[in-house]
Parts: C-alpha cells; structure tokens; sequence
C-alpha cells in the first residue's frame, strides 16, 4: 500500500492584519509565519496511519522552493518515509493547473496506490489541484473525504456533499481523495523529531527530471491570471464599537437589546 | 450569439437557488450590448421533468437523464459536460462552487482544456476574455483574475454571490441528451449519512450563540454556554471546534453543516469563512468578538467588538445578568 501524500507551505494568515504587497498582486508576506496547509495536516496523517494499518510506504510531495522542504520535513516527522520536493525556476508562478500538471508528471514514476490531497488550501483556497491531479493521471476521485480506509484495492470514503449531508462510495485503487479538516487527529511533530526525521531521504527534483517542458507550467502555462489583490471594499463592515471592554460591552448589551436578543 | 452553459444543481427534485444565480450572471456575459443564449444543464435520475420547468430561466435545456446519474459522480459528470461543450462551443461554462461543483469543475476543465475560475463572486467578459473575482486567504484579501481567449472558459460560481433577479421567461428548449452505454460512474454508491441529530434543533433557534476557533481549549467552551444561558439562546459553532471533537456536527452553522435563520446571532472568535457565512439564512442581527479587527465576519455583522474573547464574553454575560436582574 503505496501512498502518496501533496503538501504545500503557507503563509499563517489566521491572526494577521494582511497588506498588499508594492507589486499589487500578493500579500506582504514580511512578518507572517509560515505552517503546513491545514488541511495538508490531515492528509499527511491519514496517509501515515493508513500505512501503519496496511504496510507500506508513504512519499510526501510538494512543489517550491528550500523553504518549503519545511513541510516534507515535518511530513517525514510525522511517519512519511520519503520526501520529494519538486523544485525548479521554471515553476514559479505556476497556476493551480500548472502545479497539477508538474505533479502528475512526477508521479507519474512513482508506483502507488492511493494519493492524498487536502480538499482546499488557506491561501488559494479553489480546491482545484487535487481532481485536476487525478484528471491528468486518469484516475478516479473523491472530494472532501472525512472519512476513509482501504481494503484489498478498494477505498471507502466518506465524503460532504450538499445540505449538510455526507455519501459513502467506494472506489478501486489507484485513486485520489481529497482529504477535509477532522477526518483524524495529526499527531504532534516536536522539534525533536524533525530533527531525527533528517535522516530520512529528502529528494529534489526539477523540470528536466520529471520530464516536463519547462514553457509549460509557471507563467507561459498559465492560464488564469492573477491582474491585482485588493482589500475587501468595507461598503456595508460592522460599526465597531469604541472604547474600554466596560463601555463597548454596555453599547452591545443595548443594541442586543433593541434587536430583541436579550 | 454568444453561449453560455450553467451546470443545474439539484437535489431531492428541488432545483437548487444557485442556477437562477447563475442563469442571471450568465445574462451579463455577453459581448459589449450583444445578447447571450443561455443553457441550462441538468444531470440525474429521473430529472426530466424539473429539466423541463427551467424553460424560463433557459433559451435551451440539456438533459442527461439516466439511473447510471442517480448518485452525482464529478468524473462520470465532466466527461458527459465535455461532450456538450465540444458541441455547443460555449463561450464560458457556469458551474456551482459546491461541495459538489467543485468535485466536478477541476476534471472538466482538464478534460476540456478550459481555464477555471474558482469561487467566483463577480464575472465579467473584457474586450480579450474574461476576468473575475474571487477571495484569498480566507477572505481577507480579494483578487481580480484573468484569462483571454475567444471561449471554452470556465466558471465555479460561490452561491449566494449573484443576485438572481427576474426569470427572462424564455421558452426555452428541451433536449433530451444520450448517456453513452459505456459511461461508467467509478464511484460505487454505499449509503447517505445524516449527521447525528442534536440536543437541541439549532435550526429552528431565534438566539444563537455561536463559537469558533477562537474558544482554543474545549474547557473554555463553559464560558459560551454560560452566556448562552442568561440569554435563552441556543449554541453554534464553527468547524474547527467540531473538527477536534468539542461539540457534535450537528451544532456546526456551514454550507457542510446546518442552515440557520435566527433573529439575533452572535459570532464569538469566529472568522467568518464563506463556508460559515453561506450557512446563515435571513437577515438576522450579527454581532462579532474577536480579536483580529481584519477577520472577514467584520464585514458582515452588524456590530463588532475587536477584543479578546476571554475578556469580553465574561463581562457581556455579568451585564445582561444585571439588565434582566438575575442573579
């Protein structure tokens, strides 16, 4: 039971006031932390704990730069046996059917079973890269799994569909599932074992490895173009109230009030 | 005349809202003052009859009417899309960006080769194509994105985003599409599953109180409860306290979770994703707490306090214990 598992590293915008950067298409991403994509974190986990069940092994993935070999070190820490981090000038500002593109064609020499994908990520957040990845690798998928096993080349998923419902289906492998927050609890990665984790195989691989022209991913590949991000307009925002915690508190206990939910 | 397909969303025999959304968009993408043909794509079991109530709101109606679609299959349904679009040549396909929209929009647009707006809140044709608008970083940001070409482009439309206006009252045409014999959804169809029913039916609740991630430790929770309590108000919450396990699905607000309409909501450190938002019908009272004066819920309350939870719900629950005079 081969699993592939994609990860990508994004900027921690839970918290943060977010600016647009001096080019006018990105974020000013200066002081922000970096973490695994949210729902990376489930995928990695699900994979690893798959793979605990079954045997196995588990390649964690994902597109960028050295910086971003952060993540398939805290994949490896984790339980991910391999890493590969699919790095080349050629990729940068790839869009999401660019980023689909250069990872079916890295997968495509890899023998596996299952892969993974989160459902969406925090900074993009189209949920595009996963169905496309499977489109391109001509194999069957799922969608916001939240549950999810295997058993003798079938996957039963569990996965959220409209009007708060959930469906069961069951699919042959190999497959794609697209993995929701809370399909499982990640375990915790100390400092320590991604320290130890170092010692596992992290590869790097680029355009000419995995056999991809380089004019077609990044921007000559591009097929939907970022012109400009702006902040949303604040038109129709919420009177904030001012003053100390006393004062905004007493103004809501009143407007509570007239609004008949006190 | 430029043509425009729409995916119809459907479910239990009820056409969902967002195809007169996104009929009603697919309106304004025509050339500068030029008309737009626009088509309406049903697929199903046994939905040829609701196909054929569309006529309105369509010039023209495609069915794909077959058992072998009872169960949505986003593969099986790009490969039958794929098909159509070859045939009609759209200038832009409209897809619903839901849960099941967004199964089927990615392989469609491999399939086609198409360029695939995502989550769209706003869409508009320019003199080389189309460009769009959509949210980042959980809706702190917006970006205006763009393709160029002369068609074959592609569309996932947030519910809820375009105003549905007027059916045209078209007349429109009915055409009863074939499914290829050898169309083979790869999904095999276990069960549906309902979430667990609740304590409490939060759906029907006039207060709500509700939580997000910002509650940190499930012991905290005791602090929203109390205050629900001095109200009569119900509690919500988010996905991320259903996530680790807080509090049943069943008290999640969300387009994956349960509609609300309440008269009076309060959002406590919850940031006010589109998925949350989408589940709050009606116009009720938002108020928000939170300590982060860029979350997205700022812009859609009413009134907001940007401070720390922790401070302020304590203090709301002694103040409206000393208006109702209890204890």
């Amino acid at each position: 039971m081969d699993i592939i598992v994609c990860v990508k590293r994004v900027p921690d915008v839970a918290e943060a006031e977010v600016d647009i950067d001096s080019s006018g298409r990105g974020i000013q991403l200066g002081t922000l932390g970096y973490v695994i994509n949210e729902w990376d974190n489930f995928a990695v986990e699900a994979a690893v704990s798959l793979v605990e069940e079954h045997g196995g092994k588990v390649t964690a993935i994902t597109v960028g730069g050295e910086d971003d070999e952060d993540v398939l070190r805290r994949a490896l820490a984790m339980g991910a046996d391999e890493a590969l981090c699919l790095t080349d000038p050629a990729f940068d500002g790839s869009d999401s059917f660019g980023i689909a593109n250069i990872l079916s064609k890295a997968i495509a020499d890899i023998p596996y079973d299952l892969v993974l994908t989160g459902a969406v990520s925090g900074d993009v957040g189209g949920g595009r890269v996963g169905p496309m990845l499977a489109a391109m690798a001509g194999i069957p998928h799922v969608c916001l799994a939240t549950e999810l096993s295997v058993d003798a080349g079938t996957a039963r998923v569990r996965h959220e569909v409209e009007g708060g419902l959930e469906r069961v289906v069951e699919l042959d492998l190999p497959a794609l599932v697209t993995v929701q927050t809370g399909m499982n609890e990640p375990r915790y990665v100390s400092v320590l074992g991604i320290r130890k984790a170092r010692r596992k195989p992290l590869t790097a691989a680029g355009a000419a490895e995995i056999g991809i022209a380089p004019d077609s991913v990044g921007p000559a590949g591009t097929r939907v173009t970022v012109e400009e991000m702006f902040l949303p307009p604040k038109g129709e925002a919420a009177e904030i109230l001012q003053g100390d915690d006393e004062d905004t508190v007493a103004a809501l206990v009143e407007r509570l009030r007239q609004q008949g939910g006190v | 005349m430029r043509k425009i397909l729409v995916l119809v969303e459907h479910s239990g025999g009820v056409v969902d809202d967002s195809a007169y959304e996104l009929a009603a968009a697919a309106r304004n993408l025509g050339e500068a003052g030029g008309d737009v043909s626009v088509g309406g794509v049903v697929l199903g079991n046994d939905v040829t009859d609701l196909a054929a109530g569309l006529g309105a709101w369509f010039e023209n109606v495609y069915v794909f009417d077959s058992p072998r679609l009872q169960v949505p299959d986003g593969v099986a349904g790009a490969e039958l899309l794929a098909g159509l679009i070859e045939q009609e040549q759209p200038f832009a396909t409209l897809i619903p960006h839901t849960n099941t929209g967004m199964d089927l929009a990615p392989a469609l647009a491999v399939r086609a080769g198409s360029p695939l707006f995502a989550d769209c809140i706003a869409l508009e044709t320019t003199p080389d194509g189309l460009s769009g608008v959509r949210t980042r970083y959980g809706g702190k940001v917006h970006a205006r994105i763009s393709a160029t070409g002369d068609g074959g482009f592609m569309a996932t439309m947030r519910p809820g985003s375009f105003d549905t206006g007027e059916a045209p009252g078209s007349d429109g045409a009915l055409h009863t599409m074939e499914v290829p014999g050898d169309l083979a959804p790869q999904r095999r169809f276990v069960e549906t599953v309902a979430p667990e029913p609740g304590a409490v039916d939060i759906s029907q609740a006039e207060v709500l109180v509700a939580v997000g991630r910002g509650i940190d430790e499930e012991e905290h929770l005791e602090i929203i409860r109390s205050l629900a309590d001095v109200m009569g108000a119900d509690i919500a919450c988010t996905r991320p306290v259903v996530d680790k396990g807080w509090l049943s699905k069943s008290y999640q607000i969300g387009t994956s979770g349960v509609s609300v309409k309440p008269k009076v909501y309060i959002a406590i450190g919850i940031s006010g994703s589109y998925q949350h938002i989408g589940g709050i019908k009606g116009a009720p009272y938002i108020a928000a707490i939170n300590k982060d004066p860029a979350a997205p819920i700022f812009g859609v309350a009413d009134v907001g306090i940007v401070g720390d939870l922790f401070d302020i719900v304590p203090l709301l629950e002694q103040q409206i214990r000393e208006v109702k005079g209890v204890g």
